[in-house]
């Protein structure tokens, strides 16, 4: 019981993420673009926190130790603040938390539809790339050659 | 301990310099048999199969074996150094998740002793390495474009890789600049060639191609050395390289998937395992014969580490261009790269250019950068960010120094038990000074192309795992590890051919020298098969 605990985030801690995640990435209806504590995208992101989650752990506690636990109580100005003075900060705790999330959430189809991308693996359809002005390069056709042959020895020698 | 029949060649390790050195002893019928200590890769093994691409990245195909954390990896103590530690442990090694930008080293690369004064010469010259560049970038199926005023004459057998929106406004900033800049030279299939069909832009490739686009050596050299007879035997860590009385190398001892030991001897053994990976092996086969490590009577091994420095300076332009839709590849510039006497270092830097990323990676990266708050203007400054990003990479070259070094830790060990490597590295004085300069002159490029929000990260977020001159190759025995052409001095039937014979780094990915000197190191042994232990 007490590994199966320490392999996954309590109750009080999914929560907790669930908040913090919709601070770091509200939903924006304006945009299209849901928050990062959409149930869809946290359910994603609880799967894959993997090998992040001692890492995560240690965030979550970090911004409930620098809100003096009340983070749950402060209003959303309060909490980007808090957020985003610590994020800095805050290490690879923090680089973790911000990954997990974003992972999460860029992945997520109304996000990538809502951003003009493709839902889908880049394989097996890939995408195009235009092949771009190539005329730019006859400035650097007309150019000299000018790496070093080191089989020419200068005539004031080396 | 379970015992082998002998063969004639023992490599050790598949990647870059394993599988052509094994590709190009095929053809003398000796038996030949590499061991390899991670798998085989299967394209639908790569992240782009999938949603979730981008997180792959930092999981089983992050590139420090730290994270990573395969079973197939060793663990590295990289914590005294700035530059951490990168590889891949499968067949294909670091070309598995590399990417692909194929440059050569200069022919001043191999003289800086003589041209500029410092480091040391290298016992061969470009001249001599020439026609197995050639050959090199045949086999592995290369991109590029002929007429490179800035480099010697190559000749890639594909065009390159599309300048796509990113590298047209690259290239439009570098001719109002009046620096040069070419088509980089790519590993990546831009047609079907040999059997492998053409990119079709999954992205950033360095987490492995689906596709089978990018040259990795599971799919160009491993096929043709097998069908040539070569054995490839996967799960095979080995401990230690054996001696006999004579002091020549007897064989190795190695672990299999089963962690059950085994010993396979050998005529001759070839070491692969590049510049961390090799010094490891040697210091873990140290014996009454040879107590300081296998072929270190000169103390040099583990020695003169060099990681490339990059610093990689981003900024974001007021129009969508590629983002992450392509390789990342686009032009180079070879601007900064020789030695200039007017400046306040010598040696120089290649530029490299570079598209952009993904949605999620460009959020990991905005964050880290400190340009892409959280909260409620998240959005609008995110939208400002993803594919309009510019990257340029300053590919500084490092000189030897013997403080740079791979020990063995003295707590730390991989799932067999063998001792981890360490690595204390420090960047010089010089090497800062290049880095600055180079970042200087990224920023003026990324100005003129009209990107703001510049970010210059310096080392925080750059280790490309180059991992150069553990096991120098000279002509002195006092001061190196392996002769002219790659033969251990203390032990005769004992090679060497992956980056740790390297005697200076330049400016640029290693990956087409490493192997052009193992195809060299190869045709040496060849041309000397009846005399080689004289």
């Amino acid at each position: 019981m007490a590994a199966a605990s320490q392999s996954r985030l309590s109750a009080a801690e999914t929560a907790a993420l669930g908040l913090v995640a919709g601070t770091m990435v509200p939903a924006d209806a304006d945009l299209g673009m849901p928050g990062a504590d959409d149930s869809a995208i946290l359910d994603d992101l609880l799967r894959s926190i993997g090998r992040d989650l001692p890492l995560v752990r240690e965030a979550l506690a970090a911004i409930a130790t620098k809100s003096g636990d009340a983070f749950a109580d402060m209003d959303r100005d309060a909490r980007e603040a808090l957020i985003n003075e610590w994020f800095p900060r805050g290490g690879a705790p923090a680089l973790a938390l911000g990954r997990v999330i974003v992972s999460a959430y860029y992945r997520d189809d109304r996000v990538l539809l809502a951003l003009g991308h493709e839902a889908r693996a880049p394989f097996p359809r890939g995408y195009v790339l235009e092949q771009g002005d190539w005329s730019l390069l006859e400035v650097m056709r007309k150019r000299q050659p000018f790496w070093r042959d080191d089989r020419v020895i200068p005539a004031e020698g080396r | 301990m379970a015992g082998n029949e002998k063969v004639d060649v023992l490599i050790i390790g598949s990647g870059a310099s394993g599988a052509a050195v094994a590709w190009s002893l095929a053809e003398t019928k000796m038996r030949i048999l590499c061991l390899e200590q991670g798998d085989w890769m299967k394209p639908t093994d790569f992240p782009s199969n999938g949603r979730d691409w981008e997180a792959r990245r930092y999981t089983d195909f992050e590139i420090s074996p730290n994270r990573r954390g395969r079973d197939t990896d060793y663990p590295v103590n990289d914590d005294n150094s700035l530059m951490k530690i990168a590889n891949f442990n499968g067949v294909g090694g670091g070309t598995i998740i590399y990417t692909a930008h194929w440059p050569r080293m200069h022919p001043s690369d191999f003289k800086v002793k003589s041209l500029d004064g410092v480091a040391d010469d290298w016992p061969v010259d470009y001249w001599a390495l020439e026609k197995f560049y050639e050959e090199n970038d045949r086999m592995m199926g290369v991109s590029g474009l002929a007429g490179d005023p800035g480099v010697p004459p190559r000749h890639p057998p594909m065009p390159p890789i599309a300048l796509g929106k990113t590298g047209t406004r690259y290239a439009q900033a570098m001719n109002r600049l009046g620096w040069h800049w070419w088509p980089s030279d790519s590993s990546i299939a831009t047609t079907d060639y040999e059997g492998r069909a053409r990119c079709i832009n999954l992205g950033h490739c360095t987490p492995g191609c689906a596709q089978g686009a990018k040259a990795s050596t599971d799919i160009t050299y491993w096929p043709l050395a097998i069908r040539a007879g070569v054995e490839l035997r996967t799960r095979c860590r080995v401990r230690e390289i054996t001696t006999d009385e004579r002091g020549m190398a007897a064989g190795a001892i190695y672990y299999d998937a089963d962690g059950v030991e085994h010993f396979q001897p050998a005529e001759v053994v070839i070491l692969a395992c590049n510049g961390v990976g090799t010094p490891r092996l040697l210091l873990n086969s140290a014996s009454a014969k040879f107590p300081n490590g296998l072929a270190n009577s000169s103390g040099l091994v583990g020695r003169n580490l060099m990681l490339h420095p990059w610093p990689i300076v981003t900024g974001y332009v007021d129009e969508p261009l590629d983002g992450g839709r392509g390789p990342i590849n686009t032009i180079w510039s070879k601007q900064f790269y020789e030695t200039d006497p007017s400046r306040d270092f010598v040696r120089g830097y290649t530029l490299q250019f570079g598209r952009g990323t993904g949605p999620a990676n460009q959020a990991i990266v905005g964050a880290a950068s400190g340009l892409l708050p959280w909260g409620r203007d998240h959005h609008r400054r995110y939208r400002q960010m993803l594919d309009h990003r510019l990257s340029i990479g300053v590919a500084c070259e490092d000189l030897p120094e013997e403080h740079n070094r791979v020990t063995l830790d003295a707590v730390l060990k991989d799932g067999n038990g063998i001792p981890a490597p360490k690595v204390d590295y420090a960047i010089s004085e010089n090497t800062r000074r290049m880095m600055e300069h180079g970042i200087a002159r990224a920023e003026e490029i990324l100005r003129e192309a009209g990107a703001t929000d510049l970010y210059a990260s310096r080392t925080a977020l750059n280790y490309p795992g180059h991992l150069l001159g553990t096991a120098r190759m000279g002509t002195d025995p006092e001061r190196s590890v392996v002769n002219e052409w790659g033969r251990a001095h203390d032990v005769k039937n004992l090679f060497i051919v992956d980056g740790s014979i390297w005697v200076t780094s330049g400016g640029v990915n290693p990956t087409s020298t490493i192997q052009a000197l193992a195809l060299y190191v190869a045709d040496q042994m060849k041309q000397r098969l009846t005399t080689l232990f004289d």
